[in-house]
């Protein structure tokens, strides 16, 4: 079973979003979504100061396998990008949650977050995706 | 309508990720693709290969069917002694490419798994009178790595094994073992009755040979320089323009195998070639990414990320007279390659730094 913590958000396309405490939104892809595609071997991010809508491209991340578009789950501007995944893009399959985030936005509207799917609704995505 | 293999259910115990390959339930990995194709460079791995279609020709006629049907020549195969082949259709396009092994009294094919009705209805359609096609069900397992020989010596008993010569094969019991493979390392490919397969890779897990999947072979086969059927050549490729030109017995000049006079007309005329590509920026190279190089510009057929170079690699189909630094389109980058001559490795060693073409 993949883990889907309860205290983020999450779009069907398997990206999250966290809001942390300073109001900005950090986003990256679920335990699913990295189970689904194996070893991650290369990430390709989105530019710095990039204004992205929802459901926009907002980068590739490649596994051995394929490759996969990563979108934006909300409106906002790109205002970082985790270097570490050029060096080290197998951090999203270890730790996809934590030092295996993709970028952060400066999030336009931060009621963009209510139209994600919380853990449960989610999980009966992923649940779809098996069956 | 999906098959699966007599070892599903050994599949399932191991952690296998199952997926849709050619009609058949297959797993894609165990977990990490990297992990398992690292094990087979460095120590033992095995494969699951028993979708792959095998097909025994006896009689007197069988060895005339086979010169005149597939482009290599079994003529010269000793007793127990295998080659590489094509299987061409009259335009010298590639219907399929097969493993041909010589035995005491008939010859073994085995044939590709996503071709297996199109080869079957081919032998059939080109049958001589006096010989018999047969397809068998077995299971077949690829024990691959410079481990693989004395993993299997740890299971069972064979005699001689270990003087088994590379593309010969020897029958132990029911069990036929052939010195072949499709990853670039030592190793054997074995054919045997679904009970005794059951049993012996339940065999090799305990003896610690690592279950791999279908990603670590693409991976592995890729990194061998070693085509994949129906992505690197298909039926509107020859094996002129597929790096097979090797597998095409010319001599003796009468033989009239089925593509000859196609590719006779080809012959020292081609307009393209297969060749190696190695990344030298980050990013991934993939199938039918665009090459531009300095005779023009080609296609990659495959393309990967290499777990033993650590950068991507692929192959691609470029004009005849192209060479040195290329580019490649990655979704609408430009990116610097290199062409270069296959294999990238093979038995664990980089070979990619002295190959530039």
């Amino acid at each position: 079973m993949s883990e889907i913590p309860n205290e983020i958000k999450y779009a069907a396309t398997h990206e999250w979003a966290r809001l942390e405490e300073d109001g900005i939104v950090t986003v990256g892809i679920s335990d699913h979504a990295q189970k689904a595609l194996g070893d991650v071997v290369f990430v390709e991010m989105p530019e710095l100061g990039l204004t992205i809508s929802e459901g926009e491209e907002a980068g590739v991340v490649e596994s051995v396998k394929a490759a996969s578009d990563i979108y934006s789950p909300i409106r906002g501007e790109v205002i970082e990008v985790n270097s570490k995944l050029d060096d080290a893009p197998q951090t999203v399959n270890e730790d996809p949650y934590g030092e295996g985030w993709f970028f952060k936005l400066q999030p336009q509207d931060l009621a963009d977050l209510d139209e994600l799917l919380d853990a449960e609704a989610y999980a009966e995505v992923c649940d779809a995706e098996d069956h | 309508m999906t098959e699966k293999t007599p070892l599903y259910d050994s599949h399932l115990a191991a952690g296998g990720r199952m997926v849709d390959f050619a009609g058949w339930i297959m797993p894609v990995n165990y977990g990490s693709q990297i992990e398992e194709h690292k094990a087979v460079r460095a120590d033992a791995g095995m494969f699951d290969v028993s979708h792959m279609t095998i097909i025994d020709i006896e009689g007197p006629d069988a060895e005339a069917f086979l010169r005149s049907t597939i482009a290599n020549d079994v003529a010269p195969l000793l007793d127990n002694q295998a080659l590489y082949s094509a299987l061409l259709n009259e335009k010298g396009g590639i219907l399929d490419d097969l493993i041909v092994y010589r035995l005491e009294n008939s010859f073994r094919c085995v044939v590709n798994a996503s071709t297996r009705k199109k080869v079957l209805d081919w032998f059939a359609l080109n049958a001589f009178t006096n010989m018999t096609l047969t397809h068998k069900p077995q299971i077949m397992i690829a024990v691959q790595g410079p481990k693989a020989m004395q993993r299997l010596s740890e299971v069972a008993v064979i005699p001689q094994l270990s003087e088994l010569k590379a593309f010969y094969a020897m029958a132990f019991g029911d069990w036929l073992i052939g010195r072949t493979g499709y990853t670039g390392e030592d190793g054997v490919e074995v054919m045997l009755p679904i009970d005794q397969g059951i049993q012996l890779w339940q065999q090799l897990r305990d003896v610690g040979v690592v279950p791999a999947g279908l990603g670590a072979r693409d991976t592995l086969r890729l990194e061998a320089g070693l085509n994949l059927y129906g992505q690197d050549m298909d039926e509107t490729t020859s094996p002129l323009v597929s790096n097979i030109a090797w597998t095409v017995a010319w001599n003796p000049p009468e033989r009239d195998f089925i593509g000859r006079s196609a590719l006779e007309a080809q012959r020292g005329n081609v307009g393209e070639k297969l060749v190696g590509l190695v990344l030298e920026e980050k990013g991934i190279l993939r199938h039918d990414q665009k090459v531009i190089t300095n005779a023009g510009d080609g296609s990659i057929t495959s393309g990967t990320y290499s777990p033993s170079l650590e950068y991507s690699i692929g192959l691609a189909r470029v004009p005849a007279d192209a060479s040195g630094h290329c580019q490649v389109d990655i979704r609408g980058k430009m990116k610097e390659a290199l062409l270069v001559k296959p294999p990238f490795v093979r038995k664990g060693k980089d070979l990619v730094a002295k190959t530039t073409t």
